[in-house]
């Protein structure tokens, strides 16, 4: 009784623990004060309003939307090559380029921020997307190659044997088997990147300019200016819509399994 | 295509055409080494057209990877793999029309059940009607006509094991390559899906090369055996043969189960070969298969069902033993029997019923008849 009592209250902890900041966020940007306050003093949307209706968080969501697009896309077709090369190729240098995929793990991400702002000046791409995009390939490459390798190592083998056995080329395989059998891990993949995508702010706070700036970096440029709930109200939205992105990829193409989270 | 075509067509006439015709797959000196381990020991083998043949073994003996040179998924490291008389030893297993049903099945999970069936006629550019025919049929020949649209994942173990079944009859193969297919069952469906790869066989005449570890099913299935160990052939026989006469101690006890006495000494005296165990005790056989060398002791192998329990007042007939019920292990249609014999240790037999256990109660000292007219006699 006494253990399991305390089972429940470490779980409980951990739960509290892990989603306090949110639910902190979540009250304040119901609050009706002009200025951020908690425990919020009554309940309003009226930050919500706000939120939705300012221009540069609108600018910044179709920003934001457009270097997710290019960044995930771009990463999904050289993560995916780089994790079928590295699962069925030994090759001199497959170490080499297996530590490379991990170093955004390494390399901090205001470096990664920094490295492309000197470079991408040098270039003149300082009020570019493809400033941004190219960060934040980087930053999330070693993620989408990880599902994707994961759905591959997944595969069983016999699956393209089979299909040889039954008179498909090489290529037919890849076409007719391997690719189909890899979507689950290619998409949820790309889902993984657009949100770290969406959502980064220290490297994009180096690559982005006004004209390109995404929406984490609106907001910490607005709450550098102003004080009013209007900031809570955003990232409430954001936590929201991230939710919503992540139930509907376990649901219909079992995230949790692409992950590698369970193995059943 | 067009030669697919009329490779397929020539396949269904009677395999009469040239001298080749009598076997399907030849295996001339094949060996394949995976690092330090021969898995595959200069085998060589033929497999006669529409016969079934098995290889059997324990694992790690080799059979597997025959199988896999077959399907073109291992190449030899020497020697030669002809298939309908055409060396393809160097053909990618895409073209050389083998079907295989593997010990998962491995149905595509993203294609519906008539779609997997479907998969080899489509590579092979059959038109959709004819598609649509040759897949009714097959799905028809292993009783699974109407779930054609069905999901893989929503099949039973026996009824994906038979979608397998289908999708590699479909092709009408040269041979049909069977690696383990019963395994993955439970024991019920696997003695019912063994009557069903009977009557498959005989409705297509296809010839079947069967990989399996169980001797049961190897026995029950095979027009021929071939046991294997350690990468090598130990005999290649008939079903029977291969019961009645193991080549060598290591078939003799893996095919079925035998009992090994210790090495006894033998003499001949007249038409009789007297047999001298330890402690005195002796068994005469009146048929000595062979001569055995002088001064070298003789291994004899009798399988349970040769062995009975009679009232120990009998034992001075001939060939009659003491000894004390060690175990009964009852098993509905017989009872198997674990006996320590004076001079021949522990002995096992089978009697059918279950009276044997009224009988002689466990630590009962009995009488053991040794029948030694289907025993099996090895030179040491």
């Amino acid at each position: 009784m006494l253990r399991k009592t305390i089972f429940w209250l470490v779980v409980a902890l951990i739960l509290v623990y892990m989603t306090i900041p949110a639910a902190v966020v979540l009250m304040t940007s119901v609050s009706p004060s002009e200025l951020l306050e908690f425990p919020p003093s009554g309940f309003s949307l009226r930050w919500y309003g706000r939120a939705l209706g300012y221009d540069d968080f609108q600018a910044a969501f179709v920003n934001g939307l457009i270097v997710t697009a290019i960044a995930s896309t771009t990463a999904l077709l050289i993560g995916s090559g780089f994790a079928y090369l590295v699962d069925r190729y030994r090759f001199p240098g497959r170490g080499a380029l297996e530590g490379i995929l991990a170093s955004p793990l390494i390399i901090p991400h205001f470096t990664t921020g920094l490295g492309f702002l000197l470079l991408g000046s040098r270039l003149g791409l300082a009020q570019s997307y493809v400033l941004v995009a190219a960060a934040h390939v980087m930053l999330v490459l070693p993620f989408v190659t990880r599902s994707v390798y994961v759905s591959l190592r997944n595969l069983d083998p016999n699956l393209e044997r089979s299909a040889a056995n039954l008179g498909a080329s090489p290529w037919r395989v890849l076409r007719r088997v391997t690719m189909p059998l890899m979507v689950p891990g290619m998409v949820g993949g790309w889902i993984v990147a657009a949100i770290l995508s969406f959502t980064e702010f220290t490297a994009s706070l180096y690559v982005t300019a006004y004209r390109t700036q995404t929406l984490p970096v609106a907001m910490y440029t607005y709450i550098r200016e102003y004080t009013d709930p209007t900031i809570a109200a955003i990232s409430a939205l954001l936590i929201l819509v991230t939710i919503v992105v992540v139930i509907l990829a376990d649901r219909f193409l079992g995230l949790r399994r692409i992950l590698s989270i369970d193995r059943s | 295509m067009g030669r697919d075509m009329e490779m397929r067509v020539r396949e269904r006439e009677p395999a009469t055409l040239g001298d080749e015709g009598a076997s399907a797959v030849e295996i001339v000196g094949a060996t394949r080494q995976f690092g330090p381990v021969v898995a595959v020991n200069e085998v060589s083998l033929s497999v006669r057209r529409g016969e079934v043949l098995t290889l059997l073994g324990p694992s790690g003996c080799g059979k597997t990877t025959l199988l896999n040179m077959i399907a073109g998924f291992e190449l030899p490291d020497s020697g030669f793999i002809r298939i309908d008389g055409r060396d393809v030893t160097e053909v990618p297993p895409y073209q050389r029309d083998t079907g295989m049903v593997f010990q998962n099945y491995a149905l595509f999970p993203h294609m519906t059940v008539f779609e997997n069936v479907a998969f080899g006629l489509r590579m092979r550019g059959l038109p959709a009607a004819k598609v649509k025919d040759e897949v009714g049929r097959a799905l028809e020949m292993v009783k699974l006509s109407g779930l054609g649209e069905r999901r893989i994942r929503q099949l039973s173990g026996g009824q994906q094991q038979r979608i397998a079944l289908a999708r590699a009859i479909v092709i009408r193969p040269k041979v049909l390559l069977l690696d383990e297919p019963l395994s993955a069952l439970d024991k019920n469906l696997r003695g019912q899906m063994q009557v069903e790869l009977k009557e498959l066989h005989q409705k297509t005449g296809l010839t079947t090369v069967f990989v399996t570890h169980d001797q049961g099913e190897a026995l029950s299935l095979s027009d021929r055996v071939v046991v294997m160990n350690r990468g090598e052939i130990q005999q290649v026989s008939t079903p029977i043969e291969l019961y009645r006469n193991p080549v060598n101690s290591f078939v003799a006890s893996f095919v079925g189960e035998i009992n090994r006495l210790p090495p006894a000494r033998h003499m001949r005296r007249g038409r009789e070969l007297l047999l001298e165990f330890p402690q005195g005790v002796q068994l005469v056989t009146s048929a000595p298969p062979r001569d055995f060398e002088e001064g070298r002791k003789v291994h004899i192998f009798v399988r349970p069902e040769n062995v009975t329990i009679v009232p120990a007042v009998e034992d001075l007939r001939p060939n009659v033993v003491r000894g004390r019920v060690v175990t009964h292990i009852y098993q509905g249609s017989h009872t198997v029997t674990r006996v320590e014999v004076t001079g021949l240790g522990p002995i096992e037999l089978r009697m059918r019923g279950g009276e044997v256990m009224k009988q002689a109660p466990v630590g009962a000292n009995v009488g053991v008849e040794i029948d030694l007219s289907e025993a099996v006699f090895m030179s040491e």
